[in-house]
């Protein structure tokens, strides 16, 4: 599979998922495991350009695919205007839902640039985050879609 | 070089580059070479004699590098203490073994550990662990454990762990008083799980050649963890390294020093090999404290005129299973000494009783013990309004301290330092402009719509604390906080904190105290917090304590290191000290400013040392320890609007108005942040949020498809206001702001609903306030058969 522009080829386990994938065999720890019901969104990536929850996803279904993860936001050591708008907005306390957020955040802003704060709120409904309350969240998701629209031409998501 | 004023200022946090990035290191991120995983096996038995474990199956499976039971750990792994022995109630101590010996008594407590090579072999082996068990019965309601004849430990009559007790006054001097009327409610403050983001996780690694080991560990106290594994371990306390890395949140649940820690130290020991731990959901819902568990009979005593003269609580509190880390403390001396709010209250009479049950150990839960007693007291305010017909805020203003009362000693025995109540109530009220929304919600009811508004003044005891006075009360440490401030040469500053912060933003905020008061640069200054090889000593981070009491520490730290600078500047600049004025990081000489020395260019001569003053020491470091002399007391008003949908009982939040006094803000982005998060979790317990277990002692609430984590789509915006009061207890004026929303919103959307529902004669419902509960009272209220 292709993660974040990088062509990768391993054995793994036919059980091993997506996520576990990630973090052990590709030493990518930015996505995190939040629980084991697929509740949290802690471990959010996007595959194929869409979000999916990466502890729902066995690395085998994954073949082939092109996964972005929160590591593969930057571009050229440049923050994503997503990850830009959620420092600027203190949309994050401990961080640790943060890159699965984002990602669902840029699945949204990839389907609809512009969205109310409802539609914002709806998006993020698998997404916890314990710390924030949401309210610097949904700010930061506005301010990134100002972000993106300003910048309409360059690449989203890198996906 | 000037510096613009930082101190005050919506600076972006410094933590959060590396967390967006996803280059953060969390505990479960850490890998190291040879490093093993282990997986602890649990007990699916609330209560049960554990007759053999068989684990010969588990040993000979793929990976597997041993099997570890109680057993294996005698001489090895000490019990687990419990850090807050709170005086003169009889409190009850029974051993709680890392790993559980003769009989499990939760569901989830672990009777083995199994390591091997990957975390899915250790997975798979720790499933062929077989133990047999002889099922006995389980406690589980607290009022059935009192009466029971099972008990969870042999040794502890009754399951009662405590009963403890506070008095001020005479209460039943004052319900003698002609024309008091006693208002009675039993509430129940239910059961929460704490829900950080990221699980519990340790990993440890031992360096035989060293004899050093080290533990990374999702901690809120790594100091703290050090001294107790220390002493479990039987470990000398100089060759063991705590390291709290990023931590995904911790809500009081990271406060504990929980067996599996030990366990993975021991086990890193014994093996030689790294070790990693990291529990699923399912085992931090089941092994993670849980928070809160109060039943309680509540009086209040009070005249016609709403002049509050008494108040009496008799308390029943969920301890679970065994006794955590700062347990003892929650339910006692945090809750009790606290009823008496922002009232002036003569007569109070507090007693609560401990119990043990077969369910998780319960701890602190953010707010831990304030948001319980600030509920009763909340809840009672609004019924003793109703039966008076007095206004819920005129009840709260008639009650409230006033502010040339201070400092005001309530009568539990605490005084408190500085406030003005009255003014963060009139904000609210003027802000969610609150006469009019009583004429909004009349004229609702006559088109059939129930409105409720619900108001809750609170005022937070944090800041912990004088360490003198923790000590009294049993805490087995001190409460001070320690701070470095240390220059390099080139002019750079590192800030080394005691205090743990694991989301608070504390790198950003004690920056902004360092850039203001040394004059340098924000981008200058570092802050390094969770290695107990980088500081002298700390107390961690909870109870609203690392700004008002590390802050400090790191203020007086840097005041050290100016000091130091001004002699050096003085001497190089062949003048007095006192001849010097400091302004943006630049001495100058007083009315020559053309002759002078940044801050910066002197650490690079305390370095150099070719021309200090005689005598002086090289280097350019301040160390300072901070012990305050009282908590501090942030306070305020809440106000929420709530419409309820008499069809489905739902409860919609329509606005919710913060006024909170915080004292002086560092970073107004960072507070609002906080009061955010706070509020969620408070109108997560009014609405939503309970654990549930059934009468085996089986938590059916045990995932988050289960347990009601709020969701953004759930929650309304949140006006966040201020007024500033600063606290005369520290040179910077600042309070702790961290549980103010959890503490002040329960009460707050509680008392909304209820509102909401008085036109049904309804004068309470238990908490969680789910649809389903409203509709019942509802249908009772009408008569009907819910």
């Amino acid at each position: 599979m292709t993660v974040n522009g990088v062509q990768y080829t391993r054995d793994v386990e036919p059980r091993t998922l997506l996520v576990y994938f990630l973090r052990e065999h590709l030493g990518l720890t930015g996505t995190h495991v939040g629980c084991d019901t697929s509740s949290c969104g802690a471990c959010t990536v996007l595959l194929d350009g869409k979000a999916v929850k990466s502890c729902t996803v066995l690395a085998v279904q994954a073949e082939g695919a092109n996964i972005t993860t929160v590591e593969g936001l930057a571009k050229d050591g440049e923050l994503h205007p997503i990850q830009q708008a959620f420092w600027d907005e203190h949309g994050l306390q401990c961080g640790f839902c943060t890159p699965g957020m984002m990602l669902a955040a840029l699945d949204l802003l990839q389907r609809n640039p512009n969205p109310t704060d409802e539609e914002i709120r709806h998006a993020l409904e698998g997404n916890l985050c314990r710390c924030t309350g949401y309210q610097h969240i949904v700010n930061a998701v506005k301010t990134a879609a100002r972000l993106m629209r300003a910048a309409v031409g360059a690449p989203a998501g890198g996906a | 070089m000037a510096v613009t004023q930082v101190f005050g200022a919506r600076v972006r946090r410094r933590e959060d580059p590396r967390l967006i990035r996803g280059t953060a290191t969390y505990t479960d991120d850490l890998a190291l070479p040879g490093l093993c995983y282990a997986v602890f096996v649990r007990s699916p038995h609330a209560h049960a004699r554990i007759r053999r474990v068989d684990a010969s199956r588990a040993r000979s499976a793929p990976g597997v590098l041993g099997v570890f039971t109680a057993q294996d750990l005698e001489g090895k792994v000490n019990a687990i203490p419990c850090g807050w022995q709170v005086p003169n109630c009889d409190l009850k101590t029974p051993p709680h073994p890392a790993l559980a010996k003769d009989k499990v008594r939760y569901v989830g407590d672990a009777v083995a550990v199994v390591v091997a090579e990957s975390r899915a072999q250790a997975y798979d082996a720790a499933s062929l662990v077989e133990v047999e068990y002889e099922v006995l019965p389980a406690v589980v309601d607290m009022e059935d454990a009192l009466r029971s004849s099972t008990l969870v430990h042999e040794d502890v009559p009754n399951n009662r762990v405590l009963l403890w007790s506070v008095k001020g006054g005479d209460f039943d001097a004052a319900l003698r008083e002609p024309g008091v009327r006693v208002v009675r409610q039993r509430l129940v403050n239910q059961r929460l799980i704490p829900n950080a983001m990221e699980p519990r996780a340790a990993t440890a690694h031992y360096n035989p050649g060293s004899g050093e080991l080290t533990l990374w560990v999702t901690s809120q106290n790594p100091h703290i963890a050090r001294v107790i594994l220390s002493g479990v371990l039987g470990f000398p306390e100089h060759k063991l390294r705590v390291i709290a890395p990023e931590v995904g949140g911790g809500f009081g649940s990271k406060i504990p020093v929980y067996p599996e820690e030990a366990v993975v130290a021991h086990l890193a020991t014994r093996l030689a090999r790294p070790v990693k731990w990291c529990e699923s959901r399912r085992e931090n819902y089941q092994a993670t404290i849980h928070g809160r568990d109060h039943v309680t009979e509540a009086e209040m005593a009070v005249r016609p005129d709403g002049t509050v003269v008494g108040v009496r609580v008799r308390t029943l509190a969920n301890f679970g299973a065994y006794l955590s880390t700062a347990a003892p403390a929650i339910p006692t001396i945090l809750y009790g000494l606290v009823l008496s709010g922002p009232y002036r209250i003569p007569n109070i009479d507090c007693e609560v009783t401990g119990v043990f049950t077969n369910t998780t150990p319960t701890d602190a839960y953010r707010g831990a013990g304030r948001p319980e007693a600030t509920y009763v007291l909340e809840r009672m305010m609004d019924l003793a309004a109703r039966e008076l017909g007095m206004d819920p805020a005129e009840i709260r203003r008639k009650n409230l301290i006033p502010r040339d009362q201070f400092p005001y000693t309530v009568a539990t025995g605490i005084t408190y330092d500085s406030g003005d109540y009255a003014r963060a109530l009139d904000r609210a009220l003027e802000l969610v402009e609150y006469s009019k929304f009583r004429a909004e919600q009349a004229a609702a009811r006559q088109q059939g719509r129930y409105l409720g508004i619900g108001l809750s003044t609170y005022v937070e005891i944090c800041g912990a604390g004088p360490s003198k006075v923790v000590g009294s009360t049993g805490f087995a440490g001190g409460l001070w906080e320690s701070a470095v401030v240390r220059f390099s040469p080139t002019g750079k500053v590192t800030v080394f904190t005691g205090t743990s912060p694991h989301g608070q933003g504390e790198e950003t905020t004690f920056a902004q105290i360092v850039s203001q008061e040394l004059g340098v640069p924000l981008d200058d200054v570092e802050v390094l917090h969770g290695d107990t090889d980088s500081i002298l000593m700390g107390w961690g981070t909870y109870g609203s304590r690392t700004t008002p009491v590390g802050g400090t520490a790191v203020y007086l730290a840097a005041q050290k290191v100016k000091e130091k600078a001004q002699r050096i500047a003085a001497h190089q600049l062949e003048v007095s000290a006192e001849d010097l004025v400091f302004e943006n990081g630049r001495f100058h000489v007083r009315g020559a400013p053309d002759r002078g020395m940044t801050i910066q260019e002197v650490a690079l001569q305390a370095y150099l040392a070719w021309n200090l003053p005689e005598g002086m020491e090289p280097g350019l470091e301040g160390q300072a320890n901070w012990d305050p002399s009282n908590f501090v007391f942030p306070f305020g008003t809440h106000a929420c609007v709530v419409e309820v949908d008499p069809e489905t009982g739902q409860v919609k939040i329509l606005r919710y108005v913060a006024v909170d006094d915080c004292g002086r803000v560092i970073n107004p982005l960072i507070v609002d942040g906080q009061v955010h998060g706070g509020i969620v979790q408070g109108v997560a317990q009014a609405l939503w949020e309970f654990a549930k277990y059934d009468q085996a002692g089986n938590l059916l609430t045990g995932s988050m498809a289960e347990y009601a984590v709020p969701k953004a789509a759930w929650l309304p915006w949140f006006e966040c206001h201020r007024t500033e009061t600063p606290t005369p207890v520290n040179p910077l004026g600042v309070k702790g702001v961290g549980e103010t929303g959890t503490i002040a919103a329960t009460p707050c959307v509680v008392n909304a609903v209820l509102d909401a529902l008085s036109p049904f004669g309804i004068r309470h419902v238990d908490m969680p306030l789910l649809p389903e509960r409203v509709w019942r009272a509802i249908q009772q209220a009408k008569g009907g058969a819910a």
